[in-house]
C-alpha cells in the first residue's frame, strides 16, 4: 500500500465515519496517461457509511468527493468509487 | 453581444440533446480509459448520442465540474438530468438499470 493511499484511506475513514474503508492505488496502471504525468494518483475505494443510507448513487458519491475535495485538486486526479451502505455492505460481503 | 458563458453553453447542450457525455477525446477515439468504457457501454445500448470533448474547450472542462458539482470526467447527462460518471454508468449498466433510462423508461 502507498503512502498516499494510505492517507486518502484515513481521511475518508474519519472524514465520513465509514465502518470500512479500501483504498487501491492504481496509479501505476496509467503511468504515461496525460493525467499521471501531471502528477496525480488514481485510486480506487470502497467506501462502507451509514452516511449513505437514503442518498442516491450521485448523491452518496457526492458526499464522498465533497470530503476529499481538497485531496482531488492536489494529489488525486481520478477517484474509482463504490459506495455502500453497513446493511448494503453484509449482503456482499 | 458578448460569448455566452461555459454554464450557458452545457446548459443549451445538455437541454437540446437526449443524451450527452461529457467525455475526453472522441466517441471514435477516446482518450482516457474511464471515458473509452463509458462509450463501450453507450455503443451496446443506443445507436446515436452526443459526446463533447471536454479536452478541445477548457471552458467546458472546468465549467462542466461546477455545473454538475462533480470533479471527474466522463459525466453522463440523459434528457437533462445529471446520471453519473464512469462508476455509477458501469454499476447501472452491470444492474441493468441504464438501458430504461436511456430509452426514457426509467
Amino acid at each position: 500500500m502507498s503512502d498516499r493511499s494510505e492517507k486518502l484511506e484515513a481521511a475518508l475513514q474519519e472524514r465520513l465515519n465509514a465502518v470500512h474503508v479500501e483504498v487501491e492505488d492504481e496509479s501505476h496502471l496509467h503511468a504515461g496517461h496525460a493525467g499521471a504525468r501531471e502528477g496525480g494518483g488514481h485510486f480506487r475505494a470502497l467506501i462502507v457509511s451509514e452516511r449513505f443510507e437514503g442518498l442516491t448513487r450521485v448523491q452518496a458519491q457526492r458526499a464522498v468527493f465533497d470530503a476529499v475535495a481538497t485531496e482531488m485538486n492536489e494529489w488525486i486526479h481520478a477517484l474509482s468509487l463504490r459506495t455502500l451502505t453497513p446493511s448494503q455492505w453484509d449482503e456482499v460481503s | 453581444m458578448s460569448e455566452p458563458t461555459a454554464h450557458a453553453r452545457i446548459q443549451a447542450l445538455v437541454d437540446g440533446n437526449p443524451v450527452v457525455l461529457f467525455m475526453k477525446g472522441h466517441r471514435q477515439m477516446p482518450q482516457c480509459g474511464f471515458s473509452a468504457q463509458v462509450i463501450q457501454i453507450l455503443d451496446s445500448l443506443i445507436p446515436e448520442y452526443t459526446t463533447v470533448n471536454v479536452l478541445e474547450d477548457p471552458e467546458v472542462r472546468q465549467g462542466i465540474k461546477d455545473f454538475s458539482n462533480w470533479p471527474t470526467i466522463p459525466q453522463l447527462y440523459v434528457r437533462g438530468e445529471f446520471v453519473g460518471g464512469c462508476d455509477i454508468i458501469t454499476e447501472m449498466y452491470q444492474s441493468g438499470e441504464l438501458q430504461p433510462q436511456l430509452r426514457g423508461e426509467g
